[in-house]
């Protein structure tokens, strides 16, 4: 993405976002709460449009698609969404199915042994009958995974992944998210401001701040930054970056 | 120095332009909405829920309404005609008065509450849930998953609802006539045959159609509009309930003016 600016009415969130992912990496995207994480994130695969610059995927411009075109280079993306996003009306085994049945590609007996495989790969074999509101925050996090692979996807965009998780929970998100990364071989762009998630799952990681990439490295390189602005918030030290800011 | 005059202007002029806004934003969802029709495969299996969702569930509400109606509509046309007019003219009465304006309005203003929240807040939820943002990442048009399917199923069955409660309502003055007048059945029959038109039917069909795109689509509209959390929910709910009944009542004049 090329000088991507957007804002919602008079506030500006995304001033000049300008940032390359790279094929097969996972990339961490950090920033403090509202400071545009998501909203980067959403611009994407468009789900916010952007009011300046340019967003390019497998060199397609993104803002310039087509209807058909856009949702046919969505059908590449699986995106994991902050609390999930299940349909509640809809039981798990149909919410994983539920790109799949847009695909038209397969029959029934396919689709279903390729939801009862994207279940088991996050360890929620068993659950195909329950409705959302029957199961944990955590398990609703990991059926959002199972919903966002089950296409086959080349890319992958979780946002908060391990928001309002207990730690052992995170950890297992975090595994999943590596393990998602390294068996099936997607590009993966997490957005969290969970440094330990960050430092565990990234080869590279980029801080949004005030509406700008501030920084981009690998985790030894953040670790190593005398940014003050990074500093202070990979150390948890507000008073830091104050100055610099 | 200010005017006196100067707040009350400026609201009036916020609230022209807020109007103005409304609308347009209205006039694009509705070209969005036009342009998703062509997307069969995603809504056809989805109408008939909606269809069932929409209208035989509300057949139960919009039938009590008629029958009481049908019922006042006789006790008030005797009460009112008394020595004046044959009695007779009761049928006429009900039978008009039902097909022609209480049976489409009065179950258009129910559904108005029952269907047109219920769309509201389910697709506001949605919105704020995230689960339309879902169904865009899963190469779903929103559009033509959630809105095409309702306003299609609400265009088919308000004209159904409405020609069951047209009949109740009918039926509760006729009993109604039989049973507390001094009218036999088939002078009941006579006033309601006195004036009768097959229009009468049509017309009755047309308003319930045009109200159940109305209801529908601002439901959807006010649904989609929806941003922040629970409050925000509840505030499209209601504005989709109240701009809905003011609507019915906007069209149910513009017919008349139209085809009367």
């Amino acid at each position: 993405m090329e000088s991507v600016r957007k804002a919602f009415g008079e506030k500006v969130v995304l001033e000049s976002v300008s940032l390359e992912i790279r094929d097969g990496e996972t990339l961490a995207i950090i920033g403090a709460s509202g400071s545009g994480k998501s909203v980067l994130l959403k611009t994407l695969v468009r789900l916010l449009v952007p009011d300046g610059g340019r967003i390019t995927v497998d060199g397609q411009d993104v803002l310039a698609l087509e209807r058909e075109a856009l949702y046919a280079l969505r059908r590449h993306v699986g995106y994991v969404f902050q609390f999930a996003a299940l349909f509640d009306s809809m039981t798990v085994f149909d919410n994983v199915a539920m790109g799949l049945r847009r695909s038209g590609a397969m029959g029934e007996a396919e689709i279903r042994d390729r939801v009862l495989e994207s279940l088991r790969r996050v360890e929620m074999s068993g659950y195909e009958d329950r409705l959302p509101s029957q199961i944990s925050g955590g398990q609703r996090k990991r059926v959002g995974l199972a919903r966002a692979i089950a296409t086959g996807p080349k890319y992958l965009l979780y946002d908060e992944p391990t928001s309002g998780l207990d730690p052992v929970t995170t950890a297992v998100v975090d595994e999943l998210i590596l393990r998602m990364a390294k068996e099936l071989a997607v590009t993966s762009v997490v957005v969290t401001h969970d440094m330990k998630s960050a430092y565990r799952i990234a080869q590279r990681i980029a801080m949004l701040h005030r509406g700008r990439i501030r920084f981009t490295g690998t985790p030894d390189e953040i670790r190593k930054s005398n940014d003050d602005v990074v500093r202070g918030f990979i150390e948890g030290r507000p008073d830091l970056g104050q100055e610099a800011a | 120095m200010r005017a006196v005059w100067d707040a009350p202007l400026g609201a009036v002029g916020r609230g022209a332009i807020a109007f103005a806004a409304g609308f347009g934003r209205f006039g694009t969802f509705a070209i969005r909405v036009g342009r998703a029709m062509p997307d069969i495969g995603i809504w056809a299996r989805l109408l008939v829920l909606q269809m069932a969702k929409l209208g035989v569930a509300s057949l139960p509400i919009a039938l009590f309404i008629a029958a009481f109606t049908g019922i006042v509509l006789a006790l008030q046309a005797s009460y009112t005609m008394t020595g004046a007019v044959p009695l007779y003219f009761v049928g006429t009465l009900v039978g008009k008065t039902m097909l022609l304006e209480l049976g489409p309005v009065l179950t258009g203003l129910a559904l108005a509450g029952r269907v047109g929240a219920n769309i509201a807040a389910e697709i506001g939820t949605m919105r704020v849930t995230e689960q339309i943002d879902a169904l865009e990442t899963l190469a779903y048009d929103p559009l033509a998953y959630l809105v095409v399917p309702r306003v299609i199923a609400g265009v088919i069955m308000f004209p159904v609802v409405v020609v069951f409660a047209d009949a109740l309502g009918i039926l509760g003055g006729w009993i109604t006539a039989m049973n507390l007048l001094d009218l036999s059945s088939a002078e009941f029959v006579r006033g309601l045959r006195l004036f009768f038109r097959p229009f009468d039917v049509e017309y009755s069909l047309i308003k319930a159609a045009s109200f159940g795109l109305a209801v529908t689509s601002i439901g959807c509209f006010f649904g989609f509009q929806t941003s922040g959390g629970a409050e925000a929910v509840g505030r499209s709910t209601t504005q989709a309930v109240v701009v809905a009944s003011m609507l019915i009542l906007v069209l149910d004049a513009f017919w008349a003016v139209a085809l009367l």
